[in-house]
């Protein structure tokens, strides 16, 4: 190897001149196969990704959900997605950025999904993630709480669970807690059409 | 032999002096080799820390004149008992700068120049000048960084082999208590960081639910303060865990949930353990893995004994334990591999050139998405951002890729057929004909 180290030096300089493009930092493996990835999703009608900071920022993105079922019909939540370099050894980071009332979401827009922390492993995939929160809003669920008090009154009194969602989601207090109307929900009402007709509006 | 004056390090001579049996390929002993090494062997340090001291002192001691060290850190007194270059009136000062003078101090001769930055805030030219670099660090995050700039420099022949002077070995030693690891890696050759990532056993995260609502240890308790409660009460501030104040938060956040739950067991050392995922840390196997890691380092960079194949394991939890596992390497892997050569007309467009790659006999790609050097050329998916990069369909692949004579571009797809299909990421070298400067056109006929 020594002598190789020697001769090292003018074999670079020679060929830097004649390249003349030096050295330019490779994409992380966690880039490239986020890339693979995102070149791949396959997304129900009621997601939708953007790219607030371009095509080439994968990195960071963004999901709106727009259920089309459930007690969260109607609403449009969006989720910013940040993930790592060493992506997918690790989960991506999800927060919610919409607020809301929800058993499994809480206020300051933490989410409890097992494969977003305990449960992930690195062969499940961006898709993957976008289904398990879509599922959140068809399948609210009292048994992993975030916000222990959406919890019980999902658990007690579904019908009351129900309202409150409606409140919510039009702007008002639940209990002490005040949401902002959801912009989704305006057309949704106001437009008196039927959905079907709306999400051919909206997509 | 006789003739050979003794250098200070009688024990070093006898490996780099005389011939022997059990020696690497390219072993020339004799005076010359000690002397070059001192002349011309420069060695990357990549982390100042437990590991980093005892390295830095046994490079020095093994005859390596042209030491970097590079840390971004600054001593803590908690580093004392076991990062032995520092003193308790170092507390505070960079780790790099302290551990390069306080061995300059010891062994005369020896030239340490200390970095006290962050990996990446280094140029990539900074790297290249190493002839090999030595890695001793904490952090999956900066190991998978150093490998990607190391393996980044390695260029293949037109056959697919390694151009030698484009190797930049690294030793890569790591520990957690009392066990730990030291391992080559050859890019082209041994399997590099990437190709055996899954060596790491996934980091542990605890529910969020059971955090809020039903913790059990002081862990639990720890998580809910850093995780939700930070949130909750300093909207938008980000959480920092070098900063000792936001720290003590948590800690005492913790410290009243623990109560609440009657937990025991919440400290400020667990506190700073759990939040940044601070492994207890061991003098002696430091000193172990360090020492095998150094040894590794005068091997390959003289060929006095043949060097590990690959992967060190030792284990020191009850009794003592080794082994050494030779792993294999990916040879698709996206950092390492070399990846299929593919020779272009500069006139080709991107759409051709995805065309091309459906019909080639290597790859047999359809429906493919192409990126290079971080910019997508054409994305497949979703449909947002096929719309955005439509447009390059039609321009030259030459001219989206600036015109660079010969680059990496990855690019994937789906292979197989009907039932069988399934997507793949590739690697591809794209060499483009007819540009001066380019050398290995002329023999690249086998792609």
């Amino acid at each position: 190897m020594i002598k190789l180290f020697k001769v090292k030096e003018k074999q670079r300089e020679l060929a830097e001149n004649a390249n003349g493009k030096g050295h330019v930092k490779k994409q992380s493996a966690g880039e490239l196969r986020l890339h693979k990835d995102i070149s791949e999703l396959n997304l129900p009608m009621t997601c939708i990704i953007s790219f607030p900071n371009g095509k080439d920022d994968l990195m960071n993105f963004e999901i709106t959900i727009r259920p089309d079922e459930g007690y969260y019909l109607g609403g449009a939540f969006l989720f910013s997605f940040q993930v790592s370099h060493i992506y997918p050894h690790e989960p991506p980071k999800v927060k919610c950025k919409t607020k809301v009332y929800h058993p499994n979401i809480d206020l300051e827009g933490n989410v409890c999904l097992n494969i977003l922390r305990e449960d992930w492993k690195p062969v499940l995939n961006i898709n993957t993630v976008i289904y398990g929160l879509y599922h959140l809003f068809t399948e609210p669920n009292y048994e992993d709480p975030l916000n222990h008090d959406a919890a019980a009154v999902l658990r007690d009194n579904p019908k009351m669970f129900q309202s409150n969602v409606r409140k919510a989601m039009m702007g008002g207090y639940v209990g002490q807690t005040h949401f902002q109307r959801l912009s989704s929900f305006d057309h949704f009402f106001t437009a008196g059409t039927s959905v079907c007709k709306m999400y051919a509006m909206t997509y | 032999m006789a003739t050979v004056p003794p250098s200070r390090s009688r024990d070093l001579d006898k490996l780099l002096l005389r011939p022997g049996h059990l020696v690497g390929p390219n072993f020339e002993p004799g005076p010359e080799l000690r002397d070059d090494i001192k002349e011309y062997v420069k060695v990357l340090v990549v982390g100042a820390g437990g590991l980093g001291c005892e390295l830095l002192k046994d490079l020095a001691l093994s005859g390596f004149r042209n030491l970097d060290v590079i840390d971004m850190d600054r001593i803590e007194v908690t580093n004392l008992n076991r990062q032995f270059l520092f003193r308790l009136e170092d507390v505070g000062k960079p780790k790099a700068e302290v551990a390069a003078k306080r061995v300059m101090e010891r062994v005369s001769g020896v030239n340490i120049t200390s970095h006290f930055c962050r990996i990446e805030d280094k140029p990539l030219d900074f790297y290249s000048d190493f002839s090999i670099i030595v890695l001793g660090l904490d952090s999956i995050e900066a190991r998978s960084y150093i490998n990607a700039v190391a393996c980044g420099f390695l260029e293949y022949d037109s056959g697919d082999n390694p151009r030698e002077e484009t190797v930049k070995p690294m030793v890569d030693g790591g520990t957690e208590g009392f066990k730990g690891h030291a391992r080559i890696i050859v890019p082209g050759t041994t399997p590099c960081f990437e190709c055996t990532i899954w060596l790491f056993p996934p980091q542990v995260k605890f529910p969020l639910c059971t955090l809020a609502e039903t913790p059990r240890t002081a862990a639990h308790c720890i998580e809910y303060a850093h995780l939700i409660k930070w949130d909750e009460v300093h909207s938008g501030k980000t959480f920092d865990p070098d900063n000792p104040e936001h720290i003590q938060w948590v800690y005492y956040e913790a410290l009243k949930r623990a109560e609440l739950f009657g937990i025991q067991g919440v400290t400020f050392s667990l506190t700073q353990g759990v939040v940044k995922n601070i492994i207890p840390a061991i003098a002696s196997t430091n000193a172990i893995i360090s020492a095998a890691c150094a040894l590794e380092t005068l091997k390959i960079v003289s060929g006095c004994s043949r060097t590990l194949s690959n992967y060190l394991t030792y284990n020191g939890v009850e009794g003592l334990h080794t082994k050494v596992t030779e792993f294999v390497r990916d040879r698709d892997c996206l950092v390492c591999g070399p990846g299929v050569l593919i020779e272009l007309d500069t006139s080709i467009t991107l759409r051709k050139f995805i065309d091309l790659l459906e019909g080639h006999p290597g790859l047999l790609l359809s429906r493919v998405s192409v990126t290079h050097r971080g910019k997508n050329l054409y994305m497949q998916a979703p449909p947002v951002l096929e719309e955005m990069t439509r447009s390059n369909l039609d321009i030259p692949l030459f001219d989206l890729m600036v015109k660079i004579p010969k680059d990496i571009v990855h690019v994937n797809g789906m292979v197989g057929k009907g039932d069988k299909k399934q997507s793949c990421l590739r690697k591809l070298r794209v060499v483009f004909k007819g540009i001066d400067g380019v050398t290995d056109v002329d023999m690249a006929g086998g792609a």
